[in-house]
């Protein structure tokens, strides 16, 4: 998540679920919690029972927007420009949390004199590459070292007065014609949301896959996290940003990088500019924050993989890491046009069904036939591995082998999965695996053991980081599971010459001495035994209706410290410091840290986001005392933020969009989307398809559905797909309830039912009407009780240049009604 | 617990609309109304947590002489308070259809579709795992980039790609992101990019 991490330092949902109950105003946008995290929904709905309003923006009348005081629907794909909206209100009308806003984040900062914004572009833009060159994107800085500031927020060139200045454009009016929403409503929004800008009070705002799922998608959260800083409502009770992830454990597979670009805790995977550690760490360390230790968390993590292998003498086998090309990326919609390419030939794939959940699912399709080897692990079959079974497939022709490995349930394996607020809680086996299955962990210890047997023999350079990989997993007492504490040590990290668990990260040290498999985890296993994602000490319930809630003078555990271990260093809301004014005194309306004069130390009722400085004293790594975000550059938020698209986010249409640019003219959409090149990758005009589609999840379902309609009671809850049609285009169609339609994009069609609705409005966009249409993306035609069309047919492989996550929320569809179907 | 219809929805808290089309059948009503509230009794508790979205709700599985009788929502997690949406409250189906028959859809065996096959066959999990670490090793081993056009040292294994998974346990993910890098695997992908 660049969007959080750019502007906060670290790529995580801000707060934790138990602290939005503190909320005056919380925003749901992107996200539809009431059906895809219900449980989660009740945390807010006790904000609203404080007294908190409670605002629901999405195109569609969803679960959520019933449950909400007030629903705003707009058109999907311009939450930048009713975002950038909100920012020109609260500078205009003085709303800011000034500040805040000037001792917390970068607003201050002086930018190099050359930056430009002009119609669209930023400057550095350079057409031939089709990147941007972010010189002039950089702060000024003095001969210290130390960044040029203006206090006052007046300089011409600081921060404040370029963002100022970028979304004046964004008027009320403005955003009313790109999105749809009218302007009185907008103006009563800008006027709740920003009320949250004085000190004591605080908004939150929570998204999902409907911020992340837009060539811009990075951006759309960015914008959000500059609003909430001008607001001051980062880090403070009730505060922050609630990104409300998909899987159970997506942010635990993300924190130990099951991922291309990164390494476990967020350390980066090298690339081929990256010749020796040194190098890697002069070229990728933050300077001026905490990340300052980050050589103490790659030797340890170097130690970890490589055991004795790795010493001082040969940069701990840095050069056994994989270096990806400078040029290229490696993302999953790279992964499969690298298959139709013919570069990669043999698949893993573990607990996902891409035939069905991948963007443009003909192409993907089309893949798996090309492949040598497909190896697939699932409690299920799938579209993924029944491939050559699909529509249009001949299996004669296709030479695929395909191995399916049983994968054990969720309920017959130990573990531990990271929930969306970063709480790590640990499971236990109810029943052994069934039939032959074995945990996928087992499978992956097996594999490896096998693969160092294969290689025995070998001298060759290149395969000695499997010869020497430390691989040594088997539970002596299960020959069937593999040792789960041991792995848990080693992602916690342990003493090197005592083998001793270190008891944080603050112990980690770069000479070798220490192995850390994920430094962010640290601390999770702090002495042998010790297992601090079971622990299970709930704070005792200080209502009458049973749950904790915060109290003002700090007394009550809400943040149920004793139950599971949140990462960083088991911290529930990070950038906690925010809570406290400079002088280290709270300002919200209930603590969360304070700086305790007499014992000369940070304390609170969370665990303090603070390096050990008084506030009025700056920490030798270069942070201040009164400086919030410690992971950032001087501590200091970043409301300016440079990545690939941009330091700031502008409004860009869509990929697929019915309307231009209202904004800038010559910038349609955002330069730096990728697109790829096949047969597959086509595109629709809205001449030819006049709607604009999106897609969605229901609360019985989960994505592909391979977990859910296998389940006899939700394929039960929810066996039919459908897609949703506002009244007043079905009328125009003649379409009605229940009637069979096809829905068409330039990528194919899927063949649905029709759920004609009040839940989608006819939207006014640029001076037009404009419908938006919708269809749940559960369905696939060969597994589970019930099966459907799979809507990933239509959706398009347009990426995010920074993550190059799809544009699955908004693209162009047309929509008829036929005689006969399913 | 008694899992009828009502109990069920009532668990879920799944709104009117969709109980409409929430159908079960008379045979499965039947069987849960046998069970009642006897079905816990003398039961072990064993705690863990749902493994559908990310909130992260508490469940308690009740096992009875090794045999799974329910799933419910753990009264002491302080994020669900014992309560369980749809998905949640449906966890037992990933052993269990319905009252102690396996999931029929359940994948119990290793399978292999071999080349120009149109049927999978059974074969042991050992040759498959022995099948899975040769093709990965003669695959590895005919597309290693050991060193890029410029002599510097890549150590890439590009022709093989992994993806997966959000969906399986941290310890899970640690091994496949240790062993695909060590292998040189840069096509390393799960859920989150999607």
């Amino acid at each position: 998540m660049p969007g959080l991490g750019t502007s906060f330092g670290r790529g995580a949902m801000t707060t934790a679920l138990w602290d939005v109950a503190n909320a005056d105003v919380v925003v749901f946008m992107g996200s539809n919690a009431a059906e895809n995290h219900p449980i989660a929904l009740k945390w807010f709905l006790r904000a609203k029972q404080k007294g908190a309003t409670v605002i629901c923006v999405d195109p569609r009348y969803t679960r959520t927007a019933s449950k909400a005081d007030w629903w705003i629907p707009f058109r999907s794909g311009t939450d930048i420009a009713v975002l950038g909206g909100l920012i020109n209100y609260a500078i205009t009308h003085d709303k800011i949390h000034r500040e805040y806003v000037v001792k917390y984040t970068n607003a201050s900062l002086l930018v190099h004199p050359d930056f430009r914004f002009d119609d669209g572009l930023f400057s550095g833009w350079n057409e031939a590459t089709g990147k941007y060159d972010q010189a002039t994107w950089a702060f000024q800085t003095g001969p210290d070292g130390q960044p040029l500031a203006d206090p006052t927020l007046e300089h011409p060139q600081c921060v404040f007065q370029h963002i100022k200045r970028i979304y004046a454009p964004y008027t009320p009016e403005k955003v009313s014609e790109i999105s749809g929403i009218p302007v009185a409503e907008f103006i009563r929004f800008a006027e709740t949301v920003c009320a949250t800008g004085a000190p004591g009070k605080s908004a939150v705002f929570t998204y999902a896959m409907g911020w992340t799922q837009h060539t811009k998608g990075v951006q759309n959260i960015r914008t959000a996290t500059i609003l909430q800083m001008l607001l001051g409502n980062i880090g403070v009770a009730g505060g922050g940003i609630a990104a409300l992830r998909g899987h159970a454990n997506v942010q635990g597979a993300t924190d130990l990088a099951v991922l291309y670009h990164d390494l476990p805790g967020y350390l980066g995977q090298p690339n081929e500019g990256h010749q020796s550690l040194q190098d890697f760490l002069a070229k990728t360390t933050t300077r001026n924050s905490y990340w300052e230790n980050k050589p103490k968390f790659l030797i340890s993590l170097l130690k970890a993989w490589w055991g004795e292998h790795a010493t001082a003498a040969n940069d701990y086998c840095f050069d056994y890491l994989p270096k990806m090309a400078t040029s290229e990326t490696y993302s999953h919609y790279d992964i499969f046009q690298s298959i139709l390419d013919g570069r990669v030939k043999g698949l893993v794939v573990v607990g996902q069904n891409p035939a069905v959940g991948s963007a443009n699912a003909r192409k993907v399709q089309a893949a798996l036939a090309k492949l040598d080897w497909l190896v697939v692990s699932d409690l299920f079959l799938n579209e993924t591995s029944e491939f050559w079974k699909l529509e249009g497939m001949n299996p004669a022709e296709i030479q695929t082998e395909v191995i399916l490995l049983p994968a054990a349930g969720p309920l017959e394996k130990e573990g531990s999965f990271t929930n969306t607020h970063r709480l790590i809680q640990w499971k236990h086996k109810m029943i052994e695996p069934m039939g032959q299955a074995h945990s996928d962990g087992w499978y992956m210890v097996q594999i490896g053991k096998r693969l160092k047997q294969l290689y025995a023999g070998s001298t060759a350079a290149k395969d000695l980081p499997i010869k020497h990989l430390v691989w040594d997993y088997d539970d002596p007492n299960n020959p069937d599971e593999f040792d789960h504490l041991k792995v848990l040590k080693e992602i916690n990290g342990y003493d090197t010459t005592t083998g001793a668990p270190v008891t944080g990260f603050g112990a980690l040290k770069d000479d070798g001495t220490t192995a850390c498999g994920c430094w962010i985890y640290s601390g999770i296993y702090p002495e042998e035994g010790v297992n601090k994602a079971d622990a299970r000490l709930r704070a005792a319930p200080n209502r009458p209706d049973g749950w904790t809630e915060a109290r003002a003078d700090g007394s009550a555990d809400y943040l149920h410290l004793g139950w599971g271990f949140a990462w960083p260093a088991n911290r529930r809301v990070i950038y906690n410091r925010a809570s406290a004014d400079p002088t280290g005194r709270p300002w919200s309306k209930v603590p969360l840290v304070w700086w305790n004069e007499a014992e000369a130390k940070w304390a609170g009722v969370d665990v303090p986001d603070m390096l050990p400085v008084a506030p009025d004293q700056v920490h030798a790594l270069g942070v201040r005392g009164d400086s919030p975000f410690i992971m950032k550059p001087w501590g200091l938020g970043g409301i300016w933020g440079p990545l690939p698209d941009g330091p700031l986010p502008v409004h860009y249409e869509p990929k697929e969009s019915p309307t231009p640019n209202l904004l800038y003219r010559k910038q349609g959409t955002i330069p730096t989307m990728k697109i790829y090149d096949s047969e597959f990758d086509v595109w629709g005009d809205p001449q030819r398809f006049p709607y604009v589609a999106t897609t969605y999840r229901l609360t019985e379902h989960l994505t592909s559905g391979v977990m859910t309609r296998t389940l006899p009671y939700l394929a039960e809850a929810f066996p039919r797909h459908f897609c949703e049609i506002p009244r007043e285009l079905a009328q125009l169609k003649g379409i009605r309830n229940g009637d069979w339609v096809e829905v068409e994009s330039a990528r194919g069609k899927v063949r649905v039912q029709a759920m004609v609705t009040n839940r989608l409005r006819p939207l006014r966009v640029g001076g037009r009407e404009t419908y938006v249409i919708g269809l749940p993306i559960h369905w696939g035609p060969k597994s589970g009780h019930v099966q459907g069309d799979i809507t990933n047919t239509l959706t398009p492989q347009a990426v995010d240049v920074n993550v190059q996550i799809q544009e699955s929320k908004v693209f162009l569809a047309d929509l008829r009604k036929v005689e006969v179907g399913g | 617990m008694n899992l009828n219809r009502r109990a069920f929805l009532k668990l879920s808290g799944v709104s009117a609309a969709s109980a409409a089309v929430l159908l079960f059948a008379e045979e499965r009503e039947a069987l849960a109304r046998d069970l009642k509230a006897s079905r816990i009794t003398r039961a072990r508790e064993v705690p863990s947590v749902c493994p559908h979205c990310s909130v992260g709700c508490g469940l308690i599985g009740y096992v009875r002489e090794g045999q799974l009788v329910q799933v419910e929502g753990n009264p002491d997690s302080p994020i669900n308070e014992g309560s369980l949406c749809p998905k949640g409250a449906a966890t037992m189906q990933f052993a269990y259809d319905g009252v102690g028959r396996p999931n029929p859809l359940r994948q119990l065996t290793a399978k292999i579709r071999r080349p120009g096959s149109d049927r999978w066959e059974e074969i042991g999990i050992d040759e498959a795992l022995d099948r899975i670490a040769q093709r990965i090793k003669e695959t590895r081993d005919a597309g290693f980039v050991e060193k890029n056009a410029d002599g510097l040292v890549v150590n890439r294994a590009e022709s093989i790609a992994h993806i997966g998974s959000a969906c399986i346990d941290n310890e899970e993910c640690y091994l496949i992101t240790k062993l695909m890098r060590a292998l040189g695997v840069v096509y390393l992908e799960h859920h989150a990019r999607i």
